[in-house]
Order: structure tokens, then C-alpha cells, then sequence
């Protein structure tokens, strides 16, 4: 039996991630993991909202710095698009938009220290990247007629903001409320290094093991997403985003001796800055590459290519759940309620919190990773597989499942499995701050050892290797046929 | 003088040819029917046209060109967009000046759209849509007409109506039409147009229905 090149795709990656779970390193390392998972969840369902009054303060200062940094980066993105067909443009969004939130906010805590700046920009500048991507791909598809039949003459603008935008508004404000949600996890976990959003407290409650703290802080975390078609009015819009920057709280002030410092000494690597000549600087490259980067790469590429098997098949296990061609009304709202949970949370403080319960190892970030993004996928095709129509005498349960959906499905689930692709490994690369020892592991190492020279150049080379994921899975894609909208 | 002058000109798609080579000259207050059978070339000869125009064109096109977002009122408004500053459109995006409403208004009422003022092109019908393509070639004010098929969703009565508005409006106009005793009754000079070359061209007297009608 020949195989279609989809399920051959498939089968490639399964094998791969089978090789690479051969020689990952999976294991619980913890005396007690399920007491303290038990503990967790204890915590979940008891979770203490009057505990501090902080609670409100990392909810707000969340919400701040999400509006900020998403307004700014969109309208950067906005004004980038316009000049998009510029190669160096491109270039310059895709290398932004490579570097995750969580390194920008480590490069900028180094010389605006613990400045609102430095949260606002951390999100802003990636965001810029993809906006400008996305504004632009847009752009692109609006019916080109009406600015053709413009009285010559017209202005510039006059034509843009009446043949162009109005075709791409709908899509544009859809994207960017999506993105202002997506926003809103990456200002969470800014908090993890440092900045006062929730992950900060949320780091806090657990280090103390105060379970009813962190439950309610999560629980506040879902409640702010799920009720956003509800706050999020387009009328008040122009007021939250004037009123977040005065909400970001003062931090600390910026020391500009620091930021001249960073960039004039700090990031300039050790062999120029003590004049050790061509073959020092020879020696500390090879010795970087061999020692953190190789290895770095190895475990990032590892870990990335079983989170993203284990998302398909979380993906493929979970869309029936919220099908409308499987179960009764219960079933599907406890569906729902598991994906929106597993897509609302970070996949920084799902692995965070399974790290804390089963100790340092690959298992928590696979098991995280593929519970976000699991959730997304597995939401958006049970989405899709409610809108097939089955004929009135379709096969039931299993059946229905595999002969009747799976094979309608199949194409847009591989098509958004590798869009996820290189998020998955940005993502991965990140969690490396928590331990594991991926690119990110050696990132903040070296940011810990007050070496920036080599943190630049490993976060180079992460941003490089994201680009190279992005290129294979657009080629991949391609090969196969497969289409899709941007969803995160 | 001519309005609009072709000479020796051809159209391509794909590297095959699809009209011409051929030469037509419009003089000033003339009224051209195109007539012939889908696909001899009537929209690419009226593109044709477009292309080599001078100065000011209303054009009609078969897929009218609407912006579906926007209102019936804003679509209108754009045949003139070059008229005002930048600033006055933008305004207009956010809130029409009365200017521009007492313009609109009577073309509106003409068309029967009155009461579609401010709804979304999207949800209008197709007949709908043509009107409103037809309003904002009225409203652009210029000299020339260009317009393909501009009643073909529209019913009898109203037909004649668009018809009467479009050819009195417009000191010249070039009409593609399937509809033959439409064009004899609102044009006076037939073009027919029969594997992308011109197979007839007479003034309308000279013509009887089933001489056209050879055509197709």
C-alpha cells in the first residue's frame, strides 16, 4: 500500500520523536510528585482570594502591561507593514519576532533594570515582528478593484484608508484582540523574572507553598481571559489603552550609565574587549559553541520535536471532545472548559508548576508544552469538525472518528501543527530558564555569571535557529499543500 | 475631437491573444452600445479603453468595484475623492459633511437607495450593488462613461431607468450590453464585437434588431 506524502510527513516526525525520546532525559526526580500535585489541585479548589492584597495589584499591573506593549507593538507593526515589501524589513521583523518575550526581558533588565520600560518593550518589540507579518499579509489580500477605479488624482492616504482598509478591518481588530489575549499571557510571565505582573506572585506563593494563593491567582488569570469578549469593547479601547501606561507601576528608576555600559563594554565579547587578539577570540567562540551552544541546540531541537508529536496527539485525542458530532451538551462543556483552561494557561507556568511537583527534567516541559498547545489545535479542529456535515447513516464512536472526521480534519490539524512548529520551539528554548537545558538554560547561565557577551551571542543563535524552523515549516507546508490563518 | 482613441491595439491573457489588433475612435457626444456574445472581448475592449484614457473616466466595471465595508453613502462619495483634501475625507470616513449628503441624496433617490443610505454594501443585493456602482459613476462628475453590463441585474422599469440617468448624465459613454433593444433605444452608435475583432459599426438608424442579433 502507497502512503499519501501527509502520512508519510506524520510518520517521519513520529519516528523522530520516538529516536529523540531515546535519548531525552524524562524522568521524576521528586520524593513525593503526586502528594504535592494533590496538594496543587487541594489548592485549586480552595483557592484564597483575601490572602494578600496583592492579588489585585498583579492582575492590574498584568492587564497594564499587556495594553501597553500590545498597543505599542501594533501600531509598529502597522507602520512596518506598510514598508513591508522591503527585504531588509522583512529580515528585521522576522529576526524581532524570533527572540522571545521572556530574552528581550532579560536583555532590557540588564540596562533600564527594573523600569516599566522594560515589560513594555519586551512585549512590544516581538509583537511588532508579527504584526507587521500579519497587518501586511492582510493588506495584501484586499480586493484590489476599488483602488483602481479611484479619479486620478486621489491622495495617498485618501485611497489607502478608503480602498484598502476598510476591506481589512474586520480581520485586522479580530488579530488584534486575538493578540492583545495572547498578550496578556506573555505580560503574566514576565513576572517570572522579575517584573510585577502575575507570574511574579505566582513564583512567590509557590516557593512558600502556598497552594490557595497560586489557585486563586490562576483562577483570576482565567477569569480576566474568559471574560474578555465581555470587558473588551471596542468603545472603551481608546480608554484602557490611555489608562494603561499610568497603571505599569513606577519601578525602578533607569540608570543611563548602565545602558552606555551594556552596550559599549558589557555585550562586546571578552577576547576584543582584553585586546587577546584574533586567536582569543577564535578560542572563546569554539569554546562557547562546543560547551553551551551545540548542546543547548541539541536539547532545544530534542525537546521540541517530542512536544510537538505529543501536541498532535493531545490535539487529535482532545477535538472530540468539544465535536459536535461526539457526546451530549455535558460532555462538551467539560470539553470546553478543559481546552480553554489548557490553551488560557502559559505553557512557562504549566511547566513551571509540573517542574515545582516532578522536579528538573524534559517530562514537565513535554507535558506543558503539549497541553497548550494542544489545547489550541485540538480547540480549532473540533471547531472545524462541527461544521461537516455528516451523511444521516455515518458510523458511530470509534468509527465515526476515524473513517468519518480524522481524514476530513487531518490537513488543517498537520497546517496548524506546523504553524505551532517554531512556536514550540521558542517556547522550548524559554523554558530552559527553569533548568532544562535548552538554549535558554545557557542564556540565563551566562546572564547569571554577568557574561553578556555570550548571552548575546546564544540568544543570536537561538533567533537563527527559530528562523531556520520557520523556513522548514514553510517549506514543508508548501510541499504539502497546506493552508492557514495566523492563530497565535 | 475624439474622447477616446484605440489604434492598432490588442489585449493579451496568459500570451494568448484575446482582442484585436484593432482601432476605434469615440468622438465627443457619442453614445457606443458594445453588443456581442459572452466572451468576444466586450469587458477587455471597455478595460481596453480604461487603460488608454485621458483625463477624467467614470468606469462601471462587470464586478463593480465596491469597497463591501464601507456604506452605500461612502462608496458614492469616493467617485470624487480626488477632490477634496485629505483631512475632509477622513473626516467624511467618520461623520459626512451636509455638503456631500445634499450631492448624494438625489442621485440616491433617483436609484431607489434612499433608504440604503448607511448600510453596508455587504448586505445589499446584487441589484442593489449595481445601483450604487452606477451612483458613484454618476456622482464622479466626468465627462466619459465607461461601463460594462451596468443593468444586468437590474428589472425592467428600472433598467430603463439606470439607462436614461447614464446616458443623459455623461456627454460621451462606451455601454457593453447583452441587451439589444436597450441599446437601441439609449445609444446611437452600435459597436458589435464578434472573436475579439469589431464585426459592426454603424450609427443606430441603420440598424434593426435582427441585424445585431446576426452578432451572436
Amino acid at each position: 500500500m502507497s502512503l499519501t506524502p501527509t502520512v508519510r510527513v506524520s510518520l517521519l516526525f513520529f519516528a523522530i520523536a520516538l529516536a529523540s525520546l531515546a535519548v531525552a532525559d524524562i524522568a521524576i526526580t521528586t520524593a513525593n510528585p503526586w502528594r504535592d500535585l494533590g496538594r496543587f489541585f487541594m489548592g485549586l479548589a480552595t483557592p484564597d482570594f483575601f490572602s494578600t492584597d496583592s492579588l489585585g495589584t498583579a492582575i492590574l499591573r498584568t492587564v497594564a502591561f499587556a495594553f501597553t506593549g500590545v498597543a505599542l507593538g501594533s501600531l509598529s507593526g502597522f507602520i512596518l507593514a506598510l514598508v513591508y515589501r522591503f527585504r531588509l524589513v522583512r529580515t528585521l521583523c522576522a529576526f524581532i519576532r524570533a527572540i522571545h518575550e521572556l530574552f528581550w526581558a532579560l536583555i532590557f533588565l540588564q540596562f533600564f533594570g527594573f523600569h516599566p520600560l522594560t515589560g513594555v518593550l519586551a512585549i512590544a518589540i516581538p509583537y511588532a515582528g508579527i504584526f507587521a507579518k500579519v497587518y501586511s499579509e492582510i493588506l495584501d489580500e484586499a480586493d484590489p478593484e476599488p483602488r483602481r477605479l479611484l479619479p486620478l488624482g486621489t491622495g495617498v492616504i485618501s485611497a489607502f484608508l478608503y480602498a484598502r482598509i476598510p476591506d481589512c478591518w474586520d480581520q485586522i481588530r479580530t488579530y488584534t484582540a486575538y493578540r492583545l489575549e495572547c498578550g496578556l499571557r506573555s505580560s503574566a510571565i514576565l513576572g517570572f523574572v522579575g517584573l510585577p505582573t502575575i507570574g511574579f506572585y505566582l513564583e512567590s506563593s509557590f516557593s512558600q507553598s502556598h497552594y490557595s494563593e497560586a489557585g486563586a491567582l490562576l483562577i483570576l488569570f482565567y477569569v480576566l481571559i474568559a471574560t474578555m469578549p465581555w470587558w473588551l469593547r471596542p468603545k472603551l479601547l481608546p480608554l484602557y489603552v490611555g489608562a494603561a501606561p499610568f497603571f505599569l507601576g513606577d519601578g525602578l528608576p533607569i540608570v543611563w550609565g548602565n545602558v552606555t555600559r551594556f552596550f559599549t563594554e558589557d555585550i562586546v565579547p571578552s577576547p576584543i574587549r582584553n585586546d587577546e587578539g584574533l586567536s582569543g577570540l577564535a578560542a572563546w567562540f569554539s569554546d562557547l559553541m562546543v560547551n553551551e551552544a551545540l548542546p543547548g541546540i541539541w536539547n532545544t531541537v530534542i525537546l521540541t520535536q517530542i512536544a510537538l508529536v505529543f501536541t498532535g496527539l493531545l490535539a487529535l485525542l482532545a477535538f472530540p471532545l468539544i465535536s459536535q458530532h461526539f457526546g451530549g451538551p455535558v460532555r462538551r462543556a467539560s470539553g470546553n472548559l478543559f481546552l480553554v483552561i489548557a490553551r488560557s494557561t502559559p505553557e512557562y507556568i504549566l511547566a513551571y508548576i509540573l517542574l515545582q511537583l516532578w522536579g528538573p527534567s524534559m517530562l514537565p516541559a513535554v507535558v506543558a508544552l503539549a497541553l497548550h498547545n494542544g489545547g489550541i489545535i485540538g480547540h480549532l479542529i473540533g471547531r472545524q469538525s462541527s461544521g461537516i456535515k455528516l451523511r444521516a447513516d455515518a458510523s458511530h464512536g470509534v468509527n465515526r472518528y476515524a473513517f468519518e472526521l480524522v481524514p476530513r480534519v487531518y490537513r488543517s490539524f498537520l497546517a496548524f501543527l506546523f504553524y505551532r512548529w517554531e512556536i514550540i520551539m521558542r517556547e522550548t528554548a524559554i523554558l530552559g530558564i527553569l533548568g532544562i537545558a535548552t538554549l535558554g538554560f545557557y542564556i540565563d547561565s551566562a546572564i547569571q555569571e554577568i557574561r553578556f557577551d555570550r548571552a548575546m551571542v546564544l540568544i543570536l543563535i537561538t533567533a537563527l535557529l527559530n528562523i531556520g524552523i520557520d523556513a522548514l515549516s514553510r517549506y514543508i507546508r508548501r510541499k504539502l499543500a497546506l493552508q492557514t490563518m495566523p492563530t497565535c | 475631437m475624439s474622447a477616446l482613441q484605440l489604434k492598432d491595439t490588442s489585449a493579451a491573457f496568459k500570451g494568448k491573444r484575446v482582442l484585436g489588433p484593432l482601432s476605434l475612435s469615440v468622438g465627443k457626444g457619442e453614445k457606443i452600445a458594445l453588443v456581442g456574445g459572452s466572451g468576444a472581448g466586450k469587458s477587455t475592449l471597455i478595460r481596453l479603453l480604461y487603460q488608454h484614457a485621458q483625463g477624467r473616466v467614470a468606469l462601471v466595471p462587470q464586478d463593480l468595484g465596491l469597497v463591501q465595508s464601507l456604506s452605500v453613502f461612502h462608496n458614492i462619495f469616493m467617485g470624487r475623492l480626488n477632490e477634496h483634501p485629505t483631512w475632509y475625507n477622513l473626516a467624511t470616513l467618520v461623520k459626512p459633511f451636509q455638503r456631500e449628503r445634499n450631492d448624494i441624496g438625489p442621485w440616491l433617490e433617483k436609484l431607489g437607495m434612499t433608504e440604503k443610505q448607511w448600510t453596508a454594501v455587504a448586505s445589499l443585493s446584487g441589484g442593489q450593488r449595481q445601483r450604487v456602482a452606477v451612483a458613484r459613476a454618476l456622482y464622479s462628475h466626468a465627462p466619459v462613461l465607461l461601463a460594462d453590463e451596468p443593468v444586468s441585474a437590474l428589472d425592467g422599469p428600472l433598467a430603463h431607468t439606470v439607462m436614461g440617468l447614464l446616458t443623459d448624465s455623461f456627454e460621451t459613454s462606451v455601454i457593453a450590453l447583452h441587451d439589444v433593444q436597450l441599446a437601441l433605444k439609449y445609444c446611437n452608435r452600435i459597436v458589435g464585437i464578434a472573436e475579439g475583432q469589431i464585426a459592426l459599426d454603424e450609427a443606430r438608424e441603420r440598424l434593426t434588431e435582427t441585424d445585431i442579433l446576426q452578432l451572436y
